[in-house]
């Protein structure tokens, strides 16, 4: 991007004077490169220093058996590799991943859209209202956590209200159940991130100008075909943008499940990140615990670059996949 | 080319960073000279904390030649600070230590002080308790306390029940389990969420089941391939399909909120817990009973017919310090300061756990603690628990076994095949 606004340049400053242009040009050109050395130094210190020698260095470490002592000797290849992707419980704990990614779609989604919808409405307590569908997601993971884990344990808040609304029947081994601890973690990751999608949502929906829903009623749109073909499609860079959010955050998916379950019973809640916390630091396995992360790694990645080429390619067209000429 | 150049100053701006932070003190400290160690200890909250200062404090007046940096660190930030520390090139002098199979681990890094000789003076009062902390017959730390793990009963819920005494064998103890149930009782808390509280129940059955050969074989051979070993889960087994925990003990926390095996015990929820002798302190951080020392009383894990295991062995482990060999000398001569008389009575009044010197036993704060240290002081066979003897990894993958194993997953076979696959480095 940068280098093709200093190339531009030339071309689109014509130089009727050129002994003196050619001057101020090198003048400029040290500049911009002063300007980009002190600019860009920093962020590209710690960006190389904080994530690309990590990624590297992982990287090594995962072709060895290591303990995390003494120097790396035992050089096993990719049977670090092998022996993740074949395993039982890693296999597993993608899948659980994989079923946050969806479930996160169906239904934190649509649940965010129509949420920011309401809230973006004319109402009584409106700035309240969004204050407290934003307000879980201010606190920290582990505070989430840790209070779910109390509310859910048995004979705890949650049971006790469903016994005290009639709904006794529908009490469950919430966190204790291999059935269903998935589900219930999910419920508590919906509560903690849907106030950042409704956010996100209202961010976006403050673009999209009143006139085009005027023109839509005008025209005789009722407020659904409004929404459904005026607002929503306006809120498209919006929404691709969450979800390319939300599946990496769901990729990710550690702390609310270490603190809840450890990702029992049984591995029943296992995440990919938690396998890799469980190998590389308690069971000093780091050879193997490195390969789990480059694994980890590289699906987030072909994730994000597939992602960026086929859906958010209109969105930043311009700004990030193509130079401007 | 302008890419290259800027490329290039990125590259030496970041080695340039890398070096200044590498570059740390490589200062080393003769035997003789002033000397100041840097000790990692897992104490974070007072009282211990300060108790731990007093006494780098006493031992600094009488050796003025050693002061103390000291860093109390969160007791599981030493998984990951310990491996880095000792790969890095200034490891702390002195270390919180498990000793067993992480201890051999860290071995390889080739910073820890073999202070066999410097300790002969004075470690021979610790008796078996020292063996946990040594490799290949060599000492490379100590223990400052030990624990001792049995079971801990609600004395009201017992006489409430009709159970007369303490069960000293397994059919006793199944029988206090009918009797608590009869009477709407939940008879056990178990922590299942944490794991560990589950090896309990499988080490203790291999210990009553197997001979001290066969347990000090498996250890040292890391597999559990005697016929004991799946006696034992069938025996666990049994003991578990007369369902004796509470009610979805796989999702219940060992200490953490009320709600947790701990606190059952401390609410009188539940009526026993086999637990380590900290867990009084635990249950009274979750109890708002005053008198609850005195409606809780302690019982040896029981006999079990047919095993070849001595029936009084105890499961436990205990606290210890490791040095680095940096300052190895003067770190050695604190750590026999620690594990001295003195320091013994005052870590003793503490509570916090057994003292490895038997005149400190006198000191423990309850009657309670000192049946345990007195018992255990007795014991033929100190049988270090199960995953902390074996290496990290495979002592790791048999709590897991024996985890899912409660929760309904695999059988004996599965938790004996789980030691042969992990040590064998298979996932």
């Amino acid at each position: 991007m940068m280098s093709t606004a200093t190339r531009s340049r030339p071309l689109t400053a014509p130089s009727p004077h050129a002994p003196a242009a050619g001057g101020a040009r090198r003048r400029s050109r040290t500049r911009t490169r002063l300007e980009l050395t002190f600019l860009l130094a920093p962020a590209l210190v710690l960006f190389v220093g904080f994530v690309l020698v990590p990624i590297a260095v992982a990287a090594y470490y995962s072709l060895y058996s290591w303990n995390g002592f003494g120097p790396l000797t035992d050089f096993v290849g990719l049977d670090n590799y092998v022996d993740a992707l074949s395993g039982d419980v890693f296999q597993s704990a993608i899948g659980h991943n994989l079923i946050i990614v969806a479930l996160t779609i169906i239904v934190q989604l649509p649940l965010s859209i129509g949420l920011a919808l309401l809230l973006n409405r004319k109402l009584r307590g409106r700035t309240f209202l969004r204050m407290v569908v934003f307000a879980p997601y201010v606190l920290s993971e582990a505070v989430t956590a840790v209070i779910w884990l109390l509310i859910l344990q048995p004979g705890g808040f949650v049971d006790e209200v469903l016994r005290g609304v009639g709904l006794g029947w529908f009490v469950r081994q919430w966190l204790a159940d291999p059935k269903i601890v998935l589900y219930t973690l999910f419920v508590v990751i919906t509560w903690k991130y849907i106030g950042f999608g409704v956010i996100l949502l209202l961010a976006g929906l403050q673009g999209v100008p009143a006139e085009l829903r005027e023109a839509a009623a005008l025209d005789g749109a009722g407020p659904w075909q409004a929404t459904r073909h005026v607002v929503l499609p306006l809120l498209g860079p919006t929404i691709r943008v969450w979800i390319f959010l939300a599946v990496i955050g769901s990729l990710q998916l550690f702390d609310l499940v270490w603190i809840m379950t450890l990702g029992g019973p049984a591995n029943a809640s296992t995440t990919m990140v938690t396998y890799l916390t469980d190998h590389g630091f308690k069971r000093y396995e780091f050879g193997f615990g490195s390969a789990v992360a480059v694994i980890l790694f590289i699906i987030c990645f072909t994730f994000a670059l597939l992602y960026q080429r086929f859906a958010l390619r209109r969105d930043t067209d311009g700004a990030l996949t193509r130079a401007v000429n | 080319m302008r890419s290259v150049q800027k490329l290039s100053v990125a590259l030496a701006a970041t080695a340039t960073l890398l070096l200044a932070a590498c570059s740390g003190s490589g200062g080393d400290a003769s035997a003789n000279g002033p000397v100041t160690l840097t000790w990692w200890h897992n104490r974070t909250t007072e009282p211990m904390k300060s108790i731990w200062q007093g006494i780098a404090d006493d031992f600094h007046k009488s050796h003025p030649d050693v002061s103390f940096t000291i860093e109390p660190i969160q007791n599981e930030q030493f998984q990951t600070k310990v491996p880095l520390a000792l790969q890095g090139n200034t490891p702390p002098d002195i270390f919180q230590q498990w000793g067993g199979g992480s201890l051999n681990s860290q071995l390889s890094s080739g910073k820890l002080a073999d202070i066999t000789q410097a300790s002969s003076s004075w470690i021979g009062p610790l008796g078996q308790s020292a063996q946990g902390w040594q490799v290949k017959g060599k000492q490379y730390g100590v223990p400052y306390q030990m624990h001792a793990v049995g079971f801990w009963y609600r004395k009201d819920l017992f006489s409430q029940a009709g159970v007369t005494s303490p069960p000293s064998t397994l059919d006793e103890l199944n029988a206090a389990v009918a009797k608590l149930k009869a009477a709407n009782l939940v008879p056990i808390a178990v922590g299942g969420k944490d794991r560990w509280p589950d090896a309990f129940y499988f080490n203790y059955f291999a210990i009553r089941q197997c001979s001290v050969d066969a347990l000090k074989k498996a250890v040292e051979k890391t597999e559990l391939t005697d016929p004991c070993f799946t006696k034992a889960g069938e025996n666990l087994k049994a003991f578990l399909d007369t369902k004796p925990f509470q009610e979805g003990f796989v999702g219940t926390p060992a200490q953490q909120g009320a709600g947790s095996s701990a606190g059952m015990l401390a609410t009188g929820k539940a009526a026993m817990e086999l637990q380590g002798d900290w867990n009084p302190d635990v249950m009274q951080s979750l109890s708002e009973d005053k008198q609850l020392d005195s409606k809780i009383g302690w019982f040896p894990f029981p006999s079990v017919p047919g095993g070849q295991g001595d029936p009084k062995a105890v499961l436990g482990g205990g606290d210890g310090f490791s040095c680095t060999s940096r300052a190895a000398k003067a770190c050695a001569d604190f750590l026999g300061y620690l594990v001295g008389e003195e320091v013994q009575k005052k870590l003793a009044a503490t509570g916090s756990g057994l003292p490895v010197h038997p005149a400190a036993v006198a000191s423990l704060k309850t009657e309670t603690h000192k049946q345990i240290a007195e018992y255990t002081a007795k014991t033929p066979h100190l049988q270090f628990y199960l995953d902390i003897a074996m290496p990290t990894n495979v002592g790791q993958a048999l709590n897991d076994a024996i985890a899912n194993f409660f929760a309904g997953q695999g059988g004996p076979d599965t938790i004996v095949q789980s030691v042969t696959k992990a040590a064998a480095g298979n996932k």
